[in-house]
């Protein structure tokens, strides 16, 4: 999944020092907008990304809905969640929502990752892996809050959407993007999209009398770089558990960036203690010691 | 009345590993650790330091990613990092319960703690003379490591299988089990310190598993009475007495020759 030679790095897991090669050139921040409103639930996308990234289709389970498997797996990283919901006036809508890595701003997983080099960040937004770096530690999969990262038993590593920066890198769209037969999903930068996504939930609130019509960027991990455009915007858990305000789990932040380091020192410092006991206080041997002999 | 610590318990004394194995007393010595205890105590340090330094290099990947080709690299070191976990929990288990008894905290043990400041000042030639088998500091530790010993077992496990324990599981136990650990570094520091060269003498105790008289009357004096049934001051007071005798006797030889006995001609090399 690699591209380090044509994606710019922005930051890298479990790394000491400085990311190699910084501010050597500008990328635009890249965005996949899914405007939910114009999803058919067709499922092209899921077989474009299996077909692009070269899995063969898993066995899909039946639950009395029309999605494929209950989650995303460890080589099936693209997901129509399908919801039927009743609204307050009694009819029924058919939520579907396209789920795969949100490409979060402030990644729980990168946070959460000790190998390092195993998940990477590049400038124009895209957080990938890199299997060879993984140690299988499974700390990502803790660390992000949509429930992404998957865990290959057979290879001990974690896999997930790589937003295709294969060919984003090449300068193509996502798999999933080419194939949308509805338009439903959208490539381009991320303040072009932000625009193209207020512009059609504006439309929905004015023209469909959808009055909560919005778009999901969750501030709370810095905005992502996938976003949805939501007919309720207000509920977006609706849409196969989207949450409305997604956390990196306390122990990822303070913990790991704060308290780890100090605890560390801390705990070394007993290791000073002691060869300043020995140089102060000296050793206590067996009484009574020897006489020293005037010599 | 319970000056002394815990009744000495002989049978934790002859402890052996089935037959196998012997501890040789020589004369002026005494048994302190039998061979089952001594089995069990290195058992119980090769997999600590086998957890601990692939730990380190999880917990601290941007000091510690150094000690990973130890282990085979980076996925061996989180492989076998918790089947050390394991190993280390089960040869702790079984010290646990060899000291169990003779680790119960005692009257003897708060009153060597609230003492602990002239421990550390080295105020005192020789121990006080309740201090038994353990002092308070030695089963302190032996508490910091069941007990720590158990969080990480438990928080290992949880984020061992995070299918099982969940996000928030895995998230919580993950500052528990390094917190455990730092804890049981620290005092790793001053077990070794202690054990070897803040306290000469003490590291037979663990390998031939004898220590000396001088040495036991010197750190546990109420052990040494239970032992050899003698008073540890009397006997201390004896060594010092014929340690002045012998001085004197020196200084004596020393006149008659007017030179120092103890120091050796210039030897002539052969050649």
């Amino acid at each position: 999944m690699a591209t380090e030679r044509t994606l710019q790095i922005l930051q890298i897991s479990g790394h000491v020092g400085s990311v190699p090669a910084a501010g050597m050139q500008r990328d635009l921040e890249v965005c996949k907008l899914v405007d939910v409103t114009t999803c058919i639930g067709c499922k092209a996308c899921e077989v474009a990304c299996v077909e692009w990234n070269k899995y063969p289709f898993r066995e899909t389970t039946f639950d009395n809905t029309y999605q494929t498997m209950p989650s995303t797996e460890w080589n099936y990283w693209n997901l129509i969640k399908f919801n039927e919901h009743q609204r307050e006036d009694g009819t029924l809508m058919w939520l579907m929502r396209k789920d795969q890595c949100m490409h979060c701003a402030d990644p729980g997983c990168l946070r959460a990752c000790p190998a390092d080099g195993a998940i990477v960040q590049y400038t124009n937004g895209i957080v990938d892996f890199n299997q060879e770096n993984c140690i299988g530690c499974q700390y990502c999969v803790s660390g992000c809050p949509f429930n992404i990262p998957k865990f290959n038993a057979s290879t001990k590593t974690v896999f997930k959407c790589t937003l295709c920066s294969d060919r984003v890198g090449a300068g193509l769209e996502p798999a999933c993007i080419k194939a949308c037969p509805t338009g439903c999903l959208h490539f381009g930068t991320k303040s072009e999209m932000k625009e193209l996504a207020e512009t059609r939930a504006a439309q929905l609130r004015e023209q469909s009398g959808f009055a909560d019509a919005g778009v999901w960027d969750p501030s709370s991990i810095g905005g992502t770089h996938v976003i949805y455009v939501l007919h309720d915007a207000k509920h977006p858990e609706l849409y196969g558990g989207l949450p409305a305000d997604p956390q990196i789990p306390f122990s990822y932040t303070v913990w790991k960036w704060l308290a780890k380091p100090i605890g560390l020192f801390i705990a070394l410092m007993t290791l000073l203690g002691v060869i300043f006991h020995y140089i102060v206080m000296g050793p206590k041997r067996p009484q009574p010691e020897p006489r020293q002999e005037e010599l | 009345m319970m000056a002394s610590a815990e009744p000495y318990d002989e049978a934790v004394v002859e402890r052996d590993l089935g037959g196998l194995g012997r501890t040789v007393v020589h004369e002026g010595e005494l048994l302190r650790h039998p061979t089952y205890t001594r089995f069990l105590h290195w058992t119980v340090a090769i997999f600590f330091f086998a957890a601990l330094l692939s730990g380190l290099a999880i917990y601290a990947p941007w000091s510690f990613s150094w000690l990973t080709p130890l282990f085979g690299g980076g996925q061996m070191t989180r492989l076998l990092h918790p089947w050390f976990g394991i190993a280390f929990v089960v040869a702790w288990f079984f010290q646990f319960l060899n000291w169990l008894g003779i680790m119960a905290w005692t009257e003897a043990d708060s009153r060597w703690l609230r003492g602990i400041n002239r421990y550390v000042k080295n105020d005192e030639k020789v121990e006080p003379e309740y201090v038994g088998f353990f002092n308070g500091g030695q089963k302190l530790q032996f508490w910091e490591i069941a007990f720590g010993g158990l969080v990480l077992l438990i928080t290992g496990l949880l984020m061992w299988f995070p299918e099982v324990s969940g996000r928030i599981g895995v998230a919580i136990s993950y500052p528990l089990h390094d917190i455990a650990a730092l804890i049981m570094l620290a005092g790793i520091f001053i077990h070794i310190y202690l054990s070897t060269i803040g306290q000469p003498g003490t590291l037979r105790s663990m390998t031939q598993g004898v220590v000396t008289r001088a040495w036991a009357w010197t750190h546990h004096p109420a052990w040494y009475g239970r032992v050899t049934g003698r008073n540890p001051r009397e006997d201390y007071d004896a060594a010092r007495r014929r340690q002045a005798e012998r001085a004197r006797e020196m200084t004596s030889l020393r006149r008659e020759d007017n030179r120092p006995v103890t120091k050796p001609e210039p030897s002539k090399s052969p050649d």
